[in-house]
């Protein structure tokens, strides 16, 4: 325990802007994971174990393309869109044979396909550790706000971070598909006599989970380090981070993460073997406070 | 969410319940139970004597050490609905708090035993009154995030547990009343003891009023609560003792690798655990041995073979979770009934409970 660490920081500035970052990216990145397991249970009702194999293949096939084209663009698009796919084909061909029934079943085929898709990683990149190296146009100095230091790489983070949420906020308030999922999400089989193909919701919705997850791999790329079973860490968090939230709230996702982040920076410095118990001693107290998360909906 | 839970609780009402019948056969079925766990322990404490091979002996401890954590992990799962998905940190718990008692006290083997069930029974009632009272999923993902906290103690206090290179130096065996466990015979019959008297105690367990209890609140536990049950008790009650079992899977397993590694309390310990009661079978009691003695199987050919095991591993699970979508015990009683009731038709129309004993439904 480092206590003096802890308080000199919290009384400089600089420490303050840099720790403060540092805990926003981590946040972002685990809103971007969370926000899609959330999603997922909000609208199929089940908890996609292998949410963290897609942040896991975002980075991969981020790196990948890197590699091969050196475009940064390029790279962050097919790491989401290779996890859409790959969302899809694993929801329709297994997953969607496994809703409403036992838990265990989902727990089994999700356990199944971590187990598969570390050894696909294993197969295709090696088990090293891998790094993609930070992109050439944000290889500049890094910024100074208020004596603290901040990387422009990580402005790029939280913009699209916040701008995702803001995308998915305002599109499942306000149109159409954002209504008709949440329809589904409420309704199944009313949505599905009125005509509208769940099957293909549920499906859309499980890409759209798996493609945020990517993203946030892709972004996470080029600071931190690729190895397989990466994902699996960032599951736990990003579960934790939904707990504390409420699951199926995207606030409490955004919320959740935030604190996470914060918890985790700042802990680094005042605990540094108890970081991650730091995280898991604040989700004890939300559950035992609120069960259902500070955003959650009670349950009749 | 709500849609979905009414709908399951509706399904839920008009099932059934398997009411427990309190006749004579409890009397009968415990002597069975004693019979046949004798027989059992015969057969297993003969084998070094029959046959020399060390890897049959290690076979047998290993299936003892997981069977134990994998039959406790039933009693939640099947017995209870409790899906678990941490169970396996009280598999890493009770090998980490005996190897270290061990090496750090030199106390006699039983002592340090019960010092390391104590201390299960402490972590499992803290870490159990906070998940017990959670949903399915979120039961099982909080219990998961126990697993990985504990796990990431283990690794980052180095100095007291070795960190992610284990808890090395081997673990003292004082010989105690004659039985020297750094014997290789000697510890094998005592995994066999601890295995068998542990079956047994579980299987008093599951046959209990407390049992059917169990049984009940996974049926309806709304029902259960009405007549009078507390079930935040009852489910924190069989959480700890289901701890306790696995945790002495955990120091048989100490004891058979000489030492504790920070992959006993890993998460996979518990995606094993679940797996194994699916290959089994969660509906019979001793399902989850057949499963340990199959997965153990398994695992010891594929590795042999190949070095992608969690591909092949994962393969075989979708097999049976989407394939079959059952255990090999349950279709082996599924099996038995459909030949007993093609050759006597007075048994149709039997309780499904009493179709025999070692093979009984529990529900």
């Amino acid at each position: 325990m480092d206590l003096d660490a802890l308080t000199g920081c919290l009384a400089s500035s600089a420490c303050l802007v840099t720790q403060g970052t540092s805990g926003f990216i981590i946040g972002m990145l685990l809103f971007l994971v969370a926000v899609g397991l959330t999603l997922i249970f909000g609208v199929l009702k089940v908890v996609n174990f292998t949410h963290g194999a897609f942040y896991m293949f975002g980075a991969y096939f981020a790196m990948t393309t890197y590699q091969l084209s050196g475009s940064f663009a390029l790279a962050m698009l097919c790491g989401a869109a290779g996890t859409a796919i790959l969302g899809l084909v694993f929801e329709r061909v297994f997953m969607s044979r496994v809703y409403g029934g036992d838990v265990l079943m989902q727990l089994l085929v999700c356990y199944a396909f971590v187990l598969i898709f570390d050894d696909v990683v294993r197969l295709f990149w090696g088990p090293e550790f891998k790094a993609m190296g930070m992109p050439t146009a944000f290889q500049v100095p890094p910024l100074f706000i208020v004596g603290g230091v901040v990387p422009p790489y990580y402005l790029l983070l939280i913009g699209v971070a916040l701008g995702v949420a803001a995308i998915l906020g305002l599109g499942l308030a306000s149109t159409r598909i954002g209504k008709v999922i949440r329809a589904a999400a409420h309704n199944p089989s009313m949505v599905s006599a009125l005509g509208i193909n769940t099957g293909l919701i549920y499906g859309s919705v499980f890409a759209l989970g798996g493609s945020l997850a990517g993203l946030a791999g892709a972004l996470a790329a080029p600071v931190r380090s690729l190895t397989p079973g990466m994902g699996f860490s960032v599951l736990i968090e990003s579960f934790i981070v939904t707990v504390i939230g409420g699951m199926g709230s995207i606030l409490g996702a955004l919320i959740g993460a935030l604190l996470i982040g914060l918890i985790r920076s700042f802990g680094s410095l005042g605990f540094p073997l108890f970081t991650d118990g730091l995280m898991y001693l604040f989700m004890v107290i939300v559950l035992v406070a609120r069960p259902t998360g500070l955003f959650g909906k009670e349950v009749a | 969410m709500t849609e979905l839970q009414a709908e399951s609780a509706r399904e839920r009402v008009v099932e059934p319940l398997s009411v427990p019948r309190l006749d004579k056969k409890p009397q009968r079925s415990r002597s069975l139970d004693l019979l046949i766990a004798l027989a059992a322990f015969t057969v297993l404490a003969a084998l070094p004597f029959l046959f020399s091979s060390k890897a049959l002996l290690d076979f047998v401890i290993r299936c003892s050490a997981f069977g134990l954590f994998a039959t406790s992990l039933n009693l939640l799962v099947g017995y209870t609905g409790m899906i678990s998905f941490g169970h396996g940190m009280f598999f890493g718990l009770g090998a980490y708090g005996f190897a270290l008692i061990m090496q750090r006290t030199g106390l006699p083997i039983p002592v340090a035993f019960i010092c390391t069930l104590l201390f299960t029974t402490v972590v499992a009632s803290v870490i159990g009154a906070i998940c017990v009272r959670l949903k399915e999923i979120y039961f099982a993902f909080v219990t998961l995030a126990f697993q990985m906290l504990i796990h990431s103690v283990i690794l980052s206090w180095v100095s007291l547990t070795g960190g992610d290179q284990g808890l090395r130096g081997g673990i003292p065996r004082p010989v105690f009343l004659g039985v020297d466990l750094s014997n290789y015979v000697h510890l094998y019959i005592a995994s066999c003891a601890l295995l068998v008297i542990g079956l047994m105690l579980m299987r008093q367990i599951a046959q209990s009023p407390f049992g059917y209890t169990l049984r009940m609140i996974r049926d309806n536990a709304v029902r259960a609560s009405f007549i009078g049950i507390d079930v935040w008790r009852a489910k924190l009650t069989i959480f700890v003792l289901a701890a306790l079992f696995a945790s002495t899977g955990g120091m048989i397993m100490s004891l058979f690798v000489s030492g504790a590694y920070p992959e006993f309390a890993f998460w996979t310990i518990s995606g094993e655990g679940i797996f194994i009661n699916m290959l089994g079978g969660v509906t019979t009691f001793l399902g989850p041995i057949v499963g340990t003695v199959l997965l153990l199987i398994l695992n010891d050919t594929v590795t042999r073979l190949t070095e992608y095991y969690g591909i092949v591993l994962g393969i075989v699970i979708l097999f049976f979770a989407i394939g079959l979508r059952k255990g090999l015990m349950d279709f082996a009683v599924e099996w038995y009934q459909a030949r007993r009731d093609a050759h006597g038709p007075g048994t149709m129309t039997r309780p499904r409970g009493g179709s025999g004993n070692s093979t009984e439904v529990a529900g």
